[in-house]
C-alpha cells in the first residue's frame, strides 16, 4: 500500500493510503484526526474544508492527497502558536462570529490568507476575497467586521 | 464507569462536562430515572420512583438509558463541591447561543455568577426531555421551567443555610453561591459546602415538563443581574480553535462508512443490484438494500465514496411523471384540486365591501420550494455495541430521534440514546433526521458502528423543502385610501408534510416500504399581522404533487415554517395597496395597526406600533408614497418596508436597495431590523441572531429556489442552488432592539423567541424596495438578477 508523507502543522506523518487520489480532506480527518477542515460539498464550492498550502487557501476536498506531499499544510489546529490564538481567531472570538460554526474553519483560514497577502484590505477586497466561502447561518456581516478587527490587530502587533 | 461502548473519551467528556461523579452514576445512584417501559402504567412508574429507581430498574430489567425524571430537582441542577453548578437541560443550541442564555437565566435565579455555571444539553439519557429545539421556543417556553427549578434550588439552599448557620432565612443574603447572615458577617457558607456533589432530593410538580415548578417564586425582572448582560458564548472558543467535537467527527473502533444510493429518478423502483460491480473493491463490506433503499458500506470513507459511484443499480422509471417541471409548478398548483382546505375564516362581509370599494387591487404571488441545503450534508453515526444503540447526531430534536429510532427498529426506548453534538445548521426538519435513522438501521444490519454521510448532491436534491406557495389576493380601498376588505387565498404544495423523526415517514421508512399509508395533510398560510381590516376572507388550501412518497420534493419545517412565503404575499400586497392609495407605506401600516380592534395579552398591537416607529426612526424614513420618481442612471435606488409578527415577536425591516438596470442585480445597501422579543437575556447574542436571520431571509429573497424537471430535482450543488455570499450583504445592518411593552417596567416581562422572527419580513421588504426603486412589482420570488432584469425589460424600465 502506498505510503504518503504529509507535513501538517509542523509534524511529519506517514499515512498508508491505497488510493492516492483520495481527497486530502478525508486523510486529514480520518487518519490524522484533524477535524478543523470539514466536509461541506466535496466539490470545492463552499470552502468548509479549507487548509493552507504554500500560503494559499486550498480546498482539501478536491485536492488528491498524492499532490499534497512534502509541502507544509496548515489546518485550523495549527493556526495558534504556543497556545496563543492567531489574531484572526482572537478577532473571531471578540466579534463573537460563529453561529453553528461549521463553515468557520474556511472563513478563518481564507481570511488569514487574505490578510497575509493584503494586510489592509478594503471592504470591496474583503467581499471579493471571501466571496466563495459560504456560510448558511449567514455570519458574513460579523466575519467581515472580524477581518477588519484582525487587520488592525496584525498591523499594530 | 464507561458502560457498553468504546465512546471516545473526549466525547464522554463533552457529554459529562464538569467534574464530580459521572452523570450516569449520579443519576443512577440518585434514583432519578423514570422507567420508560411502554406497558408500565403511570401508577407503577410512581411506585418505582418511590421505591428508588435504581433497584427497581435492575429488578425490572430496564435498559441502560432510562429517562431522567424532570420532576426531580437533581435531574436539572448539580452543585459541585467547588461551588459551581451544572445545568442539565433538554434543549439543543443551533448556534444562536441559547446555552449561554440558559446559564444566564438559571444562574440569575440561583444567585450564582455566570462563570460558576456550565450547561449540558440534548443527550437523551443525561438531560430531561424538553424536546430539543424548534419554534424559537428556547426562552419563550423552556426558559420558564429552567428559571423555576433554579429558583427552587436557591430556596432549598437558603433553608439549608439557615439551619446550618442557626439564623432565620430572612436574615440571609446570598451572592455568588455564598450565603451570609446579615446580622453576623462571620456566619457564611457556600452552596458547595452545603450540598456539593450530593442530592437535593426535592420533588417538583407540574403536569408536563413545561410546567415543572417548585414552590419558590421567580425574581422580578428588575432584580435580575445577569439577564440583560452579554457574557460571551461559551461554545465559541472551541469552534474557533478547532477543539470542539462535532457529530460529524465521531469515530469509534471498528466503525464503518456508508453512502446511500438514491433513486436517480423520483419514484423509481429498484429492479436489481449488480454487487459484483463493487465486491472486489478494497474495503468493501456490504451492499444493504431493502425496498428502494440502497446503501453501500465500506471500511474507509473514500472506499465507500468510490463504491457508491461504481455500484451498478438497475432502476425502473415510474410510468407517470412524479411532478411537473418547476417552470410549470404554479400553473399546476392553481389547477389542482386541494387535498385539504382549512375552515374559511370570514370577518364582516368581504364581498359586499369589495363591491362598494372605490378601488380594487388584485394580485397573484408565487414563491417556489426552498431547501434547507445545510452547510454540511446530513450525517450521523450509530453504535450498536452490547445490545444497545447510541446515535451521535446534530439533529435539533435528539429526544424525538431516540423515540423514532426505537420505534423504527422495534427496540425498547431505554436501550436507545441520542447524543446531541454540534453540527451544521439544523434549523428545522432537516435531513439530519433521515441520516440518523439510516445510521441506526445500517448499524443494526451490520452489527458494527456505522457512519452515514450524505453527499452535497443528495443533501441539496433530497433534503426536506419549505413548501411552494401561490397566492391570489384582492383588496378594496375606500375613497380615503382605507383598506376596507381583503380576500386572501393561499395554496401550499405541502401535502404529506413530514414531521420530525417520525418512524413511519422518515425517508428510509418510505424507501424500505415501512411507511404509514395516510400522508400528513400539511398546512397553508394566513397573514399574522395585527391589522384592523373590517372585512376579510382568509382561505387556505393545500395541494399535492402527483408523487406523494419517496419524492425529493418532500416538505418539512424550514426555519420559520411558511412564514417568509406568507409574509412575502401579505406584506407585498399591503405595499401595493398603499401605493394604490398613494399613502406612505409605513404610515399605511401604522393606520392599519391602529385600527386593530383588540389588545391581546402580549400587547402585540402596542408593540407593533413601537417597533414600526423604532424602525422608521432608525432608518430616517421620509414620508412619501411609492414608487419614487424614476431614476435615470444605471443604478436605481429605493427603499422598502415590511412588518411581521411571529408568535409574540414583532419585526419590522427596512431595506435601502440598489437595482442594476443593466444586469438586474439587486443589492441591499442597508438594512434596518427593529425587533421586540420581550425581555432580552443577552443583547449581543440577540443582535447576532437577528443579523443572521435577517441575512438568511435575504438569501431566500435573492437566491434560493429548488428547480426540477419532470423526473428529478436539478438543484444539486452550490452552483445550481446558489445562496447568499459575502458580496451580497449590506454594507450596514442596524439592529434595533425594542421593548414595546406598554408597561416597560413590569416585573414579569416575558422572554419571547428570536431565532426566526427577523427572517420573516425580508422577502417582502426587498420586493417592496425594488418596486420603490423601479416602479416594477415583482410578484415571484426569489429576485434573481435574470428575473429582475426580465421584469424591468418587460416594463420598459
Amino acid at each position: 500500500m502506498p505510503s504518503i508523507r504529509l507535513l501538517v502543522n509542523g509534524t511529519t506523518h506517514n499515512v498508508e493510503v491505497e488510493d492516492t487520489s483520495t481527497p486530502l480532506l478525508h486523510v486529514l480527518r480520518n487518519d490524522l484526526g484533524l477535524e478543523g477542515p470539514r466536509f461541506g460539498c466535496g466539490l470545492g464550492q463552499c470552502g468548509a474544508c479549507t487548509v493552507i498550502i504554500r500560503g494559499e487557501a486550498v480546498r482539501s476536498c478536491v485536492r488528491p492527497v498524492s499532490t499534497a506531499q512534502n509541502v507544509e499544510i496548515t489546518t485550523l489546529e495549527g493556526l495558534s502558536k504556543n497556545g496563543v490564538l492567531h489574531p484572526v481567531q482572537q478577532a473571531w472570538i471578540d466579534e463573537q462570529v460563529p453561529q453553528c460554526g461549521y463553515c468557520q474553519n474556511g472563513q478563518m483560514l481564507t481570511a488569514k490568507v487574505l490578510l497575509d497577502k493584503n494586510p489592509n484590505p478594503s471592504d470591496a477586497q474583503i467581499r471579493q476575497g471571501m466571496n466563495t466561502t459560504l456560510c448558511r447561518c449567514m455570519t458574513y456581516y460579523r466575519v467581515q467586521l472580524a477581518i477588519k478587527r484582525a487587520a488592525k490587530a496584525m498591523g499594530t502587533a | 464507569m464507561t458502560p457498553f461502548t468504546g465512546i471516545p473519551k473526549q466525547i464522554e467528556a463533552a457529554i459529562e462536562r464538569g467534574e464530580g461523579p459521572s452523570r450516569r452514576d449520579f443519576l443512577k445512584q440518585s434514583g432519578l430515572f423514570v422507567v420508560s417501559v411502554a406497558a408500565m402504567s403511570a401508577a407503577s412508574v410512581s411506585l418505582l420512583e418511590a421505591q428508588g429507581t435504581a433497584t427497581a430498574t435492575a429488578a425490572a430489567g430496564i435498559g441502560p438509558y432510562p429517562d431522567p425524571d424532570f420532576r426531580q430537582l437533581d435531574a436539572w441542577i448539580v452543585i459541585r463541591e467547588n461551588n459551581t453548578a451544572t445545568f442539565y437541560v433538554g434543549k439543543t443550541d443551533l448556534g444562536q447561543g441559547t446555552g449561554t442564555a440558559f446559564r444566564q437565566i438559571m444562574a440569575d435565579e440561583l444567585d450564582l455568577l455566570y462563570d460558576q455555571t456550565s450547561c449540558v444539553m440534548g443527550t437523551t439519557n443525561s438531560t430531561v426531555d424538553q424536546g430539543g429545539s424548534g419554534g424559537s421556543d428556547a426562552l419563550e417556553t423552556d426558559g420558564w421551567p429552567m428559571r423555576r427549578v433554579a429558583a427552587e434550588a436557591r430556596r432549598v439552599l437558603l433553608d439549608m443555610g439557615a439551619a446550618r448557620l442557626g439564623v432565620p432565612v430572612t436574615d440571609l443574603a446570598v451572592a455568588g453561591g455564598v450565603i451570609t447572615a446579615r446580622s453576623d458577617a462571620a456566619k457564611r457558607i457556600t452552596y458547595g459546602q452545603l450540598i456539593g456533589g450530593r442530592r437535593f432530593n426535592v420533588t417538583l410538580t407540574g403536569n408536563n415538563i413545561d410546567q415543572t415548578t417548585g414552590v419558590a417564586k421567580l425574581k422580578n425582572v428588575q432584580d435580575l443581574k445577569i439577564v440583560g448582560t452579554s457574557p460571551q458564548r461559551y461554545d465559541i472558543p472551541g469552534k474557533v480553535d478547532g477543539s470542539v467535537k462535532w457529530a460529524t467527527g465521531v469515530k469509534v473502533p471498528g466503525m464503518l462508512h456508508a453512502r446511500n444510493i438514491k433513486p436517480p429518478v423520483a419514484g423509481a423502483t429498484l429492479v436489481s443490484i449488480d454487487e459484483s460491480s463493487v465486491r472486489t473493491l478494497p474495503g468493501f463490506v456490504k451492499v444493504v438494500s431493502k425496498g428502494n433503499y440502497v446503501a453501500v458500506v465500506c471500511e474507509r470513507e473514500e472506499q465507500a465514496i468510490r463504491a457508491a459511484r461504481q455500484l451498478k443499480v438497475n432502476w425502473r422509471k415510474p410510468t407517470s411523471a412524479p411532478f411537473p417541471a418547476s417552470e410549470d409548478l404554479f400553473a399546476f398548483m392553481r389547477a389542482a384540486t386541494p387535498t385539504f382546505t382549512a375552515p374559511v375564516n370570514i370577518v364582516g362581509d368581504p364581498d359586499a365591501a369589495l363591491a362598494r370599494a372605490t378601488r380594487i387591487v388584485e394580485a397573484e404571488y408565487n414563491i417556489p420550494f426552498q431547501g434547507h441545503t445545510a452547510m454540511g450534508p446530513a450525517h450521523a453515526m450509530a453504535d450498536p455495541s452490547n445490545d444497545q444503540l447510541t446515535i451521535y447526531s446534530n439533529d435539533m430534536k435528539s429526544y424525538g430521534m431516540r423515540n423514532g429510532v426505537a420505534q423504527f427498529l422495534k427496540m425498547p426506548r431505554d436501550r436507545v440514546r441520542v447524543v446531541w453534538m454540534d453540527g451544521p445548521q439544523g434549523y428545522g426538519r432537516t435531513a439530519a433526521d433521515d441520516a440518523g435513522f439510516e445510521a441506526a438501521f445500517l448499524a443494526q444490519e451490520l452489527g458494527r458502528p456505522v457512519r452515514v454521510q450524505w453527499t452535497r448532491q443528495e443533501e441539496t436534491a433530497w433534503d426536506t423543502k419549505g413548501p411552494a406557495f401561490t397566492f391570489k389576493l384582492r383588496g378594496g380601498l375606500d375613497a380615503q385610501g382605507n383598506l376596507v376588505a381583503l380576500d386572501w387565498e393561499a395554496r401550499a404544495a405541502d401535502h404529506n408534510h413530514l414531521g420530525y423523526n417520525e418512524f413511519d415517514s422518515v425517508l428510509i421508512a418510505q424507501l424500505t416500504g415501512q411507511r404509514r399509508t395516510t400522508p400528513a395533510r400539511g398546512s397553508s398560510g394566513a397573514p399574522q399581522e395585527m391589522y384592523g381590516i373590517p372585512n376579510r376572507r382568509i382561505a387556505q388550501h393545500v395541494v399535492s404533487l402527483p408523487l406523494v412518497w419517496e419524492t425529493p420534493l418532500r416538505t418539512g419545517n424550514l426555519r420559520d415554517p411558511n412564514g417568509p412565503q406568507t409574509a412575502f404575499a401579505s406584506e407585498s400586497f399591503i405595499d401595493e395597496l398603499a401605493a394604490a392609495a398613494r399613502i406612505d407605506p409605513a404610515e399605511f401600516r401604522r393606520r392599519l395597526i391602529e385600527a386593530f380592534p383588540d389588545e391581546d395579552s402580549g400587547f402585540k398591537r402596542a408593540r407593533s406600533l413601537a417597533v414600526l416607529k423604532a424602525a422608521v426612526d432608525a432608518y430616517g424614513w421620509e414620508p412619501r408614497s411609492s414608487p419614487k420618481a424614476a431614476g435615470s442612471g444605471e443604478i436605481l435606488t429605493g427603499r422598502g418596508i415590511a412588518y411581521t409578527v411571529r408568535r409574540q415577536t414583532i419585526a419590522v425591516q427596512i431595506v435601502e436597495i440598489e437595482v442594476n438596470r443593466r444586469t438586474g442585480r439587486v443589492w441591499p445597501k442597508r438594512i434596518v431590523t427593529a425587533h421586540d422579543c420581550g425581555l432580552i437575556v443577552n443583547p449581543e447574542g440577540l443582535r447576532r441572531t437577528i443579523e443572521g436571520a435577517t441575512l438568511y431571509g435575504l438569501s431566500r429573497a435573492l437566491h434560493e429556489e429548488v428547480t426540477f424537471d419532470t423526473e428529478k430535482v436539478t438543484t444539486v450543488d452550490w452552483r445550481t442552488s446558489p445562496t447568499l455570499t459575502h458580496a451580497d450583504i449590506p454594507e450596514r445592518i442596524d439592529v434595533v432592539m425594542v421593548n414595546g411593552d406598554p408597561n416597560q417596567t413590569r416585573p414579569d416581562l416575558p422572554h419571547y423567541g428570536a431565532g426566526e422572527a427577523s427572517l420573516k419580513p425580508m422577502i417582502a421588504a426587498v420586493g417592496n424596495a425594488i418596486f420603490d426603486a423601479t416602479g416594477v412589482r415583482i410578484r415571484r420570488a426569489p429576485f434573481r438578477a435574470a428575473r429582475v432584469l426580465a421584469a424591468l425589460k418587460a416594463a420598459g424600465v
